[in-house]
This record gives C-alpha cells, sequence and structure tokens, in this order.
C-alpha cells in the first residue's frame, strides 16, 4: 500500500494506482476528458491536472501513479487556473454551437466547461473545417473534434483497424483518417465504438430519423418496423427508465404512437436465421467442408465488412445466410406484402438497430430475382430511437407493452440472445441439437459460449460439444481486434474450430456502435445479463419452436435451404 | 561631453542573446517528421523579423511569400501559388540588397524545390505527407532502436544489470557500445531544449562497468535448423546471438584468429580495451553459438557448399580491404594501409616505432586510430595529412581533440601528390600539393590548388587511410551480387536469387558503425527467422522504472573525463575514465523521460520487442 494525501485528505491506495483513480476510490473525481482507462491514457487534454507539493510544474493525474508521501491538490488556485485556462483553448477550437449537436447534454466537453462556470472565452475563435461525405453511415465532424485521439486508440488498440490517425505537425495537427485515405477507401469496419467512445460531437451515425418521419408521412407508404434484441437492453436508459422497466413492448407502442403501421421484433428473424443458418452448418459440417477452415456466423455486418478487407481469401468461410435484419426485411416485402395483399414496393422497412454498420448493410447487392428495392429502407439507431421518442414528446412513463403484430409475432429467448456475444452460437447449438437428435437439448446446455466478464480471455469462448459422436468445436470471439488475434491463429493452424461466431463489437450488439454513451463506462456485459435474463424467463427457448416461424415455413419459404429461401434469405459474400 | 562611450549591453539585449541560444538548441534537437511546408513557414517568419526593413523585396516579399505558405497550408492555394512563389523566391534572391533578405528566399526557394512533393500533397489533399510517428528522438536516431529512456532510467535506479539486459534486447555489445559508439542517439535529444543532450553513451558505459557479469536470456527450444554467419564481427555476431536465442544453431566462420572483427582488430586498445570487448563476446558466445576459425571465404570455404550444410547462410564479412591513393611508389616498404597497421598491433605484432616519423593520410575516424596508434608506438612525430581543414575531418571531434592532445601535428590543406622512395624501395617522404579551400558543393567545402609548389613531408612510414572496401571476388564468382564495390542485399537483407542468403552490416551498406552493423544483424536475424519458417520474438522482461516527476532544472552534462594526455600515450590502456556512480544519479536525473512525457507515451513509443 501507498500512503498519499489528497486535498489534505490522508489516503492509503495500493501500488501503481494512478492519481486518478486513488482521488476516486476516495470521492475526489478528478475533471478529464482524454482519458479512456487502459486505452487512452496519454495526458493530452491536461483537464486531469494536479499539483504535486513541492513541485513547480503540474503533473497529469490520469497517467502518473501514487507514491508514497505525495501531497496532491486537485484544486489548489493554481490548478484551476490552468484547468480553466486549457479548456478555454480546446473551446477556442471547439464549434461550441451546442444545440445542434447530436451529443447535446452527453458531452464531456460540455460538462467540464459548464462545471468550471466558462461563460467567455478570451481567446479568438480558430474553427477546423474538413469536408465529409454525408452520406457516409459515419460522420466525422473536424469543428468539434478535440483532438483527445480516443477515435485512434479504439481503432487501434481494440478493433485492430487503424482507421484514424494522426495527420499533420505543428498547430495544424488533426485526426484524420489514416494513410491519407478517404474515409470511403478505407476498411472502416463501421462498427461505431469510435463514436461511443469520442467524448464530444465529432463523431456521430448519418441521421436517418427524418426518412423514416418523411415514410410515416407519406399516405402511400406502409411503415413497417422491426426492433433488434439488444435495443431493447439500453434504449431505457437516456430515457430514465430502469431496465426492467424498458421492454420491447414498449418501444413497440412508442412506434406505433409515432405513426408506424407495423411493428415487429427481431427475434423472429433471429429465430429465422437460426433454423437456415442451423441447417447450412449442419450441412456443411457433415459435407466436409469445415475440416480446414470453419464456418463463420454472418450476422455481424462490421464483422462482414471486416473479413471482406483484412481477410478476402477466408469470405467464403462465411455462412451465406443474410443477417436478421436483412432476413426481416426479405420477410416483409414478399410474405408479409402478399399477407397484406400490398405491392412490395409500398412497404417501408423501418430498422432500429444497436448498430451503424447496419446501416451499411441496408445497401448490399441484390440478388437473384429479388423485388426492387432493398430489403431495408432505412435503418436508425439506438440513440437516434430515443431522439425519435422524444421528438414525438412521448413521455416514456406512459408507454405500455404491445405485442408484436401477426403474422411474425412470436420470438425465441434464443433469438433474444444474439444480442450478445456468444448468443447467435448458443441458439445455433440448441437447434442443431435437436436437428441432429430430433430431441431438446437442456436449454442451456452450451452455456459454456457465454462471456464471464467484459473482455474476460481477450473475447474469447471456446467450447467443445458432443452430440452423439459428433464432435463439434466451438469459438466465440467479439471485438475486432480479439478476431484478428483469433483469426491469425486459425491460419497459423494453432486452433481449429468448426464453427466460430464473430461479433465486431466488444461484448457484442449490447455493446455496439449505435447504443446509448456513457462516457467512460463499458455496459455491454450488463446489458447482456439482461437478455439472458429475459431468455431465461422467455415461453419458448428454441428458435424451431417458434410456431410463426413453422407457419412461415409451411406457407411459404418450405423448408431451409429451399430454393425460396436461397432466393430470398441468403446472398453471396463477394470481395469487391 | 565626452565624444565617445564604452558601450554595454542592456538587458533586452541580454536576455536576446540567451534566447538566440535557446532557439539554435531547439532546432538542434528538432524531432524528426514534423511537417516541411510548416517549417518553412517558421524560419520565414523569423527571417521576416530579422529584416531592418530597408529594402522593398526583404521587407514586403518576404511577408508574402509567408502569406502564400499559410494558403498553402490553410488549403487555400492551387499550383499556380507555387508558381508565383518560385518566381517571388526568386525576384528576392535576385534583388534584396543583403543576406538577410536573399537568403531567406533562398531557403524557401530550396524547400520549394526540395520537398515540392509535399507542398503539393498540400495542395491537392489538403494533407502532410510526413508523420510524427517517432517521437521518442534518441530511440529513433539509433540505428538499433535501443530502449534508451529505459535503460537510463534503470541506470538512475543503480540496477545496472537490468539495464545491461534491457540494452541487449536491441544490441549484444553494450560494453562495446559504451566504450565507442558513435551516438548518434544524442543528436536531437530533447533534453537539449533545456540545458545539453544526455550523455547516452557515458550511462551505457555506467551500465556495462558497474553490472558485473550479466547472464544471457535462455535460448527458445532447438528448431534444428542450421545458420552459418561468414565474418565474426558485431554484424556477424549480434545476428549470431539473436538467432541463437531463437532456437537456431549457429556457425560463426572467422578466417581471423580471434573473434570482433574491426573491434578487435580497427579499434585500438586505448579506446576499446580487449578485455572489456571480450565481455560481450563472453554472453553472446554463451547462448550456444560455435565458432570456426581460420578459415577463409573463397580459399577454405565456398558459399554454395555451405548454402547445401546449413539452411541459411549470412555474410557479414565487414569492409576490410583498404583503399589505395593511386599514387606510383604506394607498394614500397614503409607504406601500410590503416587496416593492415592496426590489424598487426592488434594481433600484437608490435612494430617498434621509437625514433620513428610517421605520417598518416586521411581525416577520418581510422586516421586517429592510427596516429595515436603510432604515437604509442613511440614514433618520435606522427602527422596527419590531410586535403581539407579540420573542421571538414569526418573523425569525430573528440577523436580528433584527443589525438591533438597527445601531440600529433596536424596538416591540413595538403593533398598527396607523389611518394619518394628511397634505393631500397623504401618509403621516404611524401610530395604534398598546397590546397585553399574554396566553393561549397553538396554541402561539403571543396578544395583547389593554391598554386604553390609541393611541399615534401619526410617520414619513415606512410599509413594510408582513406576508407576501407570489401573483398568481393569470391561473392562475385558464386553468383551474388556485387554493385560499386558492395553486395547486394535488399532492406531485408536477403539476396536475390539466392534464397536463404543474406547479408548484413559493412559488407552491404558500406563502411559505417557499429550500431549500424547491429542494426543490420537485428534485421537479417528476424528475416532469418521469417524465412526458416518462424515468428520468434525477442523481448525483455525487465520493469522500467516510472517517470519521475521532478521539475527539469537546468543542470550541465557530465562528460567524461580522460587520463592525463602525457602519461597514456605511453601505454595502450583504456583513455576514457568512466562517471563515478553519483555523478551517473544526476546525469540519468536528468532524462526528461520522452517515453512518458509527450507523444511517446501515445504512439511510437517504447517497443518492448521485435
Amino acid at each position: 500500500m501507498v500512503n498519499i494525501t489528497i486535498d489534505n485528505k490522508k489516503i492509503s491506495v495500493s501500488e501503481n494506482t494512478t492519481i486518478m483513480e486513488a482521488a476516486a476510490q476516495n470521492g475526489i473525481p478528478i475533471p478529464k476528458l482524454c482519458y479512456l482507462k487502459d486505452i487512452n491514457e496519454i495526458a493530452a487534454c491536461r483537464v486531469c491536472v494536479v499539483e504535486l507539493e513541492g513541485k513547480e510544474k503540474l503533473i497529469t493525474s490520469c497517467n502518473n501513479v501514487a507514491e508514497e508521501g505525495m501531497v496532491i491538490y486537485t484544486n489548489s488556485p493554481k490548478v484551476r487556473k490552468h484547468r480553466r485556462t486549457t479548456v478555454e483553448l480546446l473551446l477556442s477550437q471547439h464549434d461550441g454551437n451546442c444545440v445542434c449537436c447530436s451529443r447535446s447534454g452527453n458531452c464531456s466537453l460540455q460538462s467540464v466547461a459548464n462545471d468550471l462556470n466558462i461563460l467567455d472565452i478570451p481567446f479568438k475563435k480558430e474553427i477546423e473545417r474538413q469536408s465529409w461525405n454525408k452520406d457516409f453511415p459515419l460522420i466525422r465532424d473536424s469543428a468539434k473534434c478535440i483532438k483527445c485521439m480516443r477515435c485512434v486508440q479504439i481503432c487501434d488498440k481494440v478493433q485492430g483497424l487503424n482507421i484514424w490517425d494522426v495527420e499533420g505537425t505543428g498547430s495544424r495537427t488533426t485526426v484524420n483518417v489514416s494513410e491519407h485515405k478517404t474515409i470511403e477507401e478505407s476498411a472502416c469496419s463501421l462498427c461505431g465504438q469510435c463514436i461511443t467512445h469520442c467524448p464530444v460531437g465529432a463523431l456521430r451515425e448519418r441521421n436517418d430519423t427524418e426518412k423514416v418521419w418523411d415514410a410515416i408521412a407519406n399516405k402511400d407508404k406502409i411503415v413497417v418496423a422491426q426492433v433488434a434484441p439488444a435495443v431493447r437492453a439500453a434504449w431505457g436508459e437516456e430515457l430514465g427508465l430502469k431496465p426492467e422497466e424498458a421492454t420491447i413492448g414498449k418501444i413497440l407502442d412508442a412506434l406505433k404512437r409515432m405513426g408506424v403501421d407495423y411493428v415487429f421484433d427481431t427475434t423472429f428473424s433471429a429465430d429465422l436465421t437460426i433454423m437456415e443458418e442451423g441447417n447450412e452448418f449442419i450441412k456443411r459440417f457433415t459435407a466436409g467442408e469445415l475440416k480446414e477452415r470453419p464456418m463463420f456466423t454472418s450476422c455481424c455486418p462490421g464483422w462482414v465488412r471486416f473479413i471482406k478487407s483484412q481477410y478476402p481469401h477466408m469470405v467464403k468461410q462465411l455462412s451465406t445466410a443474410k443477417s436478421p435484419q436483412q432476413m426481416f426485411g426479405a420477410v416483409m416485402k414478399t410474405y408479409f406484402a402478399k399477407k397484406l395483399d400490398v405491392s412490395p414496393k409500398q412497404i417501408y422497412t423501418v430498422s432500429v438497430m444497436p448498430c451503424v454498420s447496419k446501416k451499411g448493410e441496408r445497401e448490399m447487392e441484390l440478388f437473384y430475382e429479388e423485388y426492387a428495392g432493398h430489403d431495408i429502407d432505412a435503418v436508425i439507431t439506438t440513440r437516434e430511437l430515443v431522439k425519435m421518442i422524444r421528438s414525438a414528446h412521448i413521455s416514456p412513463e406512459t408507454l405500455q407493452d404491445i405485442e408484436s403484430d401477426r403474422p411474425m409475432q412470436q420470438g425465441s429467448g434464443a433469438g433474444v440472445i444474439f444480442g450478445v456475444t456468444g448468443g447467435v452460437m448458443e441458439a445455433a447449438l440448441r437447434s442443431a441439437y435437436y436437428l441432429v437428435k430430433k430431441e431438446n437439448p437442456p436449454a442451456d446446455a452450451f452455456k459454456a459460449v457465454r462471456s464471464p466478464a467484459f473482455g474476460a480471455n481477450d473475447g474469447v469462448a471456446e467450447a467443445e460439444f458432443s452430440i452423439d459422436d459428433i464432435k463439434v468445436r466451438t469459438a466465440v470471439v467479439s471485438g475486432l481486434g480479439n478476431t484478428r488475434a483469433l483469426l491469425n491463429k486459425i491460419e497459423r493452424g494453432e486452433v481449429h474450430y468448426d464453427f466460430v461466431e464473430v461479433m465486431a463489437c466488444p461484448g457484442g450488439c449490447v455493446g455496439g456502435g449505435g447504443q446509448p454513451i456513457h462516457d467512460g463506462e463499458e455496459l455491454a456485459f450488463e446489458r447482456g445479463k439482461n437478455l439472458y435474463y429475459l431468455d431465461e424467463n422467455a415461453n419458448i427457448r428454441f428458435s424451431h419452436e417458434n410456431q410463426d416461424i413453422i407457419d412461415m415455413y409451411n406457407e411459404f419459404f418450405e423448408e431451409p435451404l429451399s430454393h425460396k429461401s436461397h432466393m430470398l434469405l441468403h446472398t453471396e459474400h463477394t470481395v469487391k | 561631453m565626452s565624444r565617445l562611450e564604452i558601450i554595454s549591453p542592456n538587458r533586452t539585449r541580454i536576455v536576446m542573446e540567451g534566447l538566440y541560444k535557446d532557439l539554435e538548441r531547439r532546432i538542434e534537437s528538432s524531432p524528426p517528421g514534423l511537417c516541411p511546408v510548416d517549417m518553412s513557414r517558421a524560419f520565414l517568419e523569423l527571417c521576416h523579423a530579422q529584416t531592418c526593413g530597408k529594402c522593398v523585396p526583404c521587407r514586403i516579399g518576404l511577408g508574402q511569400l509567408g502569406h502564400c505558405i499559410e494558403d498553402v497550408l490553410d488549403g487555400n492555394a492551387t499550383m499556380e501559388t507555387l508558381d508565383v512563389m518560385e518566381e517571388t523566391a526568386l525576384s528576392i534572391m535576385e534583388s534584396a540588397d543583403c543576406a538577410i533578405g536573399y537568403e531567406a528566399a533562398h531557403m524557401v526557394y530550396k524547400g520549394l524545390i526540395g520537398y515540392r512533393d509535399d507542398y503539393e500533397e498540400h495542395i491537392r489533399n489538403g494533407r502532410c505527407t510526413c508523420t510524427y510517428s517517432n517521437p521518442v528522438p534518441c530511440m529513433s536516431m539509433c540505428p538499433a532502436q535501443v530502449d534508451i529512456p529505459g535503460y537510463i532510467a534503470l541506470v538512475r535506479e543503480g540496477r545496472y544489470a537490468d539495464a545491461i539486459r534491457l540494452i541487449r534486447k536491441d544490441n549484444p555489445f553494450p560494453t562495446t557500445c559504451g566504450f565507442i559508439c558513435e551516438h548518434p542517439c544524442e543528436a536531437r535529444c530533447r533534453r537539449n531544449m533545456v540545458d545539453d543532450a544526455i550523455n547516452i553513451r557515458g550511462l551505457k558505459r555506467v551500465a556495462a562497468d558497474f553490472a558485473g557479469e550479466v547472464e544471457p536470456p535462455k535460448c527458445a527450444p532447438s528448431t534444428g535448423k542450421k545458420i552459418a554467419v561468414l565474418g565474426g564481427g558485431p554484424g556477424g555476431l549480434s545476428a549470431a546471438y539473436y538467432l541463437q536465442l531463437m532456437g537456431h544453431q549457429t556457425t560463426v566462420f572467422e578466417m581471423l584468429p580471434e573473434l570482433g572483427g574491426m573491434l578487435r582488430y580497427g579499434i585500438p586498445n586505448y579506446r576499446l580495451p580487449k578485455n572489456r570487448l571480450d565481455d560481450d563476446i563472453k554472453n553472446i558466445l554463451k547462448t550456444g553459438v560455435e565458432v570456426k576459425h581460420g578459415l577463409k571465404i573463397g580459399q577454405d570455404i565456398d558459399i554454395k557448399t555451405l548454402r547445401e550444410e546449413y539452411d541459411a547462410v549470412l555474410i557479414t564479412i565487414g569492409a576490410s580491404t583498404d583503399k589505395k591513393l593511386g599514387l606510383e611508389g604506394e607498394d614500397a616498404d614503409g607504406i601500410l594501409s590503416a587496416v593492415q597497421f592496426l590489424r598487426n598491433v592488434g594481433k600484437n605484432e608490435i612494430m617498434d616505432l621509437s625514433g620513428k616519423e610517421v605520417a598518416v593520410i586521411g581525416g577520418g575516424n581510422v586516421s586517429m586510430d592510427a596516429v595515436r596508434t603510432a604515437k604509442r608506438l613511440g614514433a618520435k612525430k606522427v602527422s596527419i595529412v590531410y586535403r581539407r581543414r579540420v573542421d571538414d575531418m569526418t573523425a569525430l571531434p573528440a577523436e580528433i581533440e584527443g589525438a591533438v592532445a597527445e601531440g600529433i601535428e596536424v596538416q591540413t590543406l595538403k593533398a598527396p601528390a607523389s611518394i619518394d622512395v628511397d634505393e631500397n624501395n623504401h618509403v621516404k617522404g611524401i610530395y604534398v600539393t598546397p590546397q585553399m579551400i574554396s566553393e561549397i558543393r553538396d554541402g561539403r567545402a571543396s578544395v583547389k590548388p593554391t598554386g604553390e609548389e609541393n611541399i615534401y613531408i619526410p617520414c619513415d612510414v606512410l599509413v594510408v587511410a582513406i576508407g576501407q572496401d570489401i573483398e568481393t571476388r569470391h561473392f562475385e564468382e558464386s553468383g551474388v551480387q556485387v554493385s560499386r564495390g558492395k553486395i547486394v542485399a535488399s532492406s531485408t537483407g536477403a539476396i536475390a536469387n539466392m534464397p536463404g542468403v543474406f547479408a548484413g552490416g559493412d559488407c552491404a551498406s558500406g563502411p559505417a558503425s557499429v550500431i549500424k552493423a547491429i542494426a543490420a544483424a537485428k534485421v537479417v536475424a528476424a528475416n532469418i527467422d521469417e524465412y526458416l519458417g518462424y515468428r520468434h520474438e525477442i523481448s525483455c522482461d525487465v520493469e522500467i522504472p516510472k517517470a519521475h516527476l521532478d521539475d527539469p532544472i537546468p543542470c550541465g552534462r557530465v562528460n567524461l573525463t580522460e587520463r592525463e594526455a602525457c602519461v597514456r600515450v605511453c601505454d595502450f590502456e583504456g583513455v576514457e575514465n568512466c562517471m563515478t556512480e553519483k555523478e551517473a544519479k544526476q546525469e540519468a536525473g536528468r532524462c526528461l523521460r520522452c517515453d512518458h512525457f509527450g507523444f511517446g507515451i501515445f504512439k511510437g513509443g517504447r517497443e518492448t520487442l521485435w
């Protein structure tokens, strides 16, 4: 233990504790901006400076550890004065038009400046304006960037894609897409982790809410929405709802109240995905196609973009099944349109996703004889959903639990856990077992693929299961940096699996780039627990028991991997 | 009323003089990778502030040039802006009244021509071609990328053995380098901005002197692969060390009786005591490196056979033949190449030069080694004969000073013209043509004859130290490509059309420094490992002390002292004295820890493995 004094308070902390952590543990939260634990401890913003008795120069508390006998002041006149100047300097280069900012009210710079009661900035305003393609799903506004470098670090260290980099030197130093590329030319997976780790509004998703409002307003359009599993685990955070209050039913109610005509839960198409992907796996496995390399899940578009740019030679290992979002879109514009007896063109499909990459996925190429138009017409993130609820001035407490519309109403617990790392694998194994044995396993038989904690085991969960004499070796991984490490091991032959689930975001979709932002907190694991709770208490826990899915096959798709399924529910992954 | 008065500088002037010095030191420690256009802008602003304001081109023109550069940087320029800049710069260069104006414009002009691609990148894409990627100046300047802030911090804590372990991760010759490294690491030391560069080499010497014997790390499990290394100099031994650590059985072929190459047979004992060189070599051999002595490539062994017997072959034969003056009579008795002269001494084949006059031709470090060795062999008079000035010598200033202190005559601006030989074909002296310094070409002052008559310098021994070459004949015959007297190897060390054959060090780069040979050894070791299908990593588990949070109070640099000149010339013992522990602690405490403070903590900082 190390004994130090912070703000006249004698405290004792374990060795190698940073001054910032030592203070926080003792009820003294030191303001900070660039700091991101273990990822960005670079002392760049200088907001967390403190005074160390006996030294002239202030020191940063984020990256210096407490040493025996230190006497520290976190709020001395000197600290206050310099911290204030530093924030004023930051503001002189920040487009502070907060009312028009996606992060207004959830901005670390705003909080720090407000807390310091900065009302005037004594410096000349210098705003940097770089051009950016506003049609791209990921948008960077250089006028708001405070060069904290978190985006660079999260992409380098966690996602391993190195999309962002420092550019230039001297006073013009800035952040931009690395290697002098444009964002379109880059290998960006659109995971959105840079957005959720940006302390200000410099990074955001493309705003598609107006498209949805326009479709709702259009009398000729039938607006049909789906809501992804992970959305229910997070949407209430920004609306002051407790996890148990923030149900999927209330989201569906909100959408209806906004004017959406039909509302569905993506867990339905998650079950459909399992039917297709589970059968595909058994087919490829028994055909011996997976002897060298495993089959990879394909429901995460961030991962699909990643494998296409980073491991193009492995793309053929991806499951050909479309993601639940795309499958649902296809179902809405065919099976459902038929049910309504309307033309697919009249249907406007909206999906609410925890994800930025889904905005890119909706642009996937059409195949075969697909009807005109895309499966999905608009994708909004959880954050955009919350904005829509707010702009429709719906009081969250008035929302009612309503059911999905028929006939795509049911969703299994297996479908719900699609939103968390390991969930797709677990759901697939539950049904694969049934496909082989013609009887259900215990619902929790494949729990081993669940993550024990956020980021545990480098995001990897390996498991081996025996179904009769068949041995299936599986791995689950989340986070693209972890994924790269795992793929390299597979390529070097150090490990072998039959089936691998990949989710681009650490912890899975619950930690997705489209989810509500809480600076400095990683909530994926907590949100994931919520989904596991819902699964445990679900009426049905197996995708193959979803009666609405069974009916749809009987009426429309015939059976998994049928010709029609191939036309509408599968795709060909190609490398551009 | 007095007619004249003595002017003493006022306070402003005194402060300004101090600031000029600060700026000089600051520029000296400029980090690599800065935007050259932005630097041009900054230089120009300084130049413009120096203008007296009398003349139009300088007063107005420099400002307008500045606006153009600003436009380029701000993305408001077109390609025509560059034409305007070029014309304006030329106009100022040719019409300004004094150097303040025309030299300022010339600086802009040089940039416009020299890094036009960067100007164009700014205009076309609003971006700079340069990135600030390697921000720990000492590490980025060290060819072998030794973890300098790390070992300095360890020395400060008195953890000398750990410092040696850490250095060996990137350089298996810590002791040798503590004595004779050219220390490029010190050139850009950021501490220069405060007071003076850290004495990095001196601190390495401290680590080596105080550490005692430090065992090498354990080798990786044997891979069963065999590697032949041709030449037991610093490059070959370093590569052998790392390859052995990676688990490959390495055999070094050395034609001379002992290992070390130029370190043993080129560098005199007074600079690098042989017993200290042996410390490094002993450690390298402890890893299990095998050595075969007395075999000369092309005579006793050939590359084709080696390639058949070994899984990979590395050529690190160095540059150990000499360049010739090309004068008649050069093969006379009493005329030696510096390589030969120093090698004889290294082999303990001592020449007695008592009462003799020795002339050494050349101004490099080897020349300094030759003169100081001659002095120690008892020569009555030893002279350096050099065609340019002392300022133009390539030898390190400390070496020149050391030689002068030991009573060496320096005959500058004298170009060898002809050799005078007696009836027994023994050298008697050399005629030299007096030169005068002339125009600067390619950044170096040239010389031309003054037109005066040749001067005669009598000598009993003449040593030629004008550069080294490599012995390439056998390699050429074996199909290794040779160009300009060097083995042609790619930047990975591989040799074209000869899979499994690599080259590195002086024989591939031309005569360079020890640390460059070690750096090349790291590259080839890693690539040979990869060629053999492995990916072994070299790392070091020494934990590096946390950076101190002290205020940087300006403090003088601890320089190493030397033994008294009149005493040291009588023997071959080491010249330089090590620091005391107290001095070392203070000197190490000056390190600004650029790995922790500044950009180094974000990107390009410490490399823990390679």
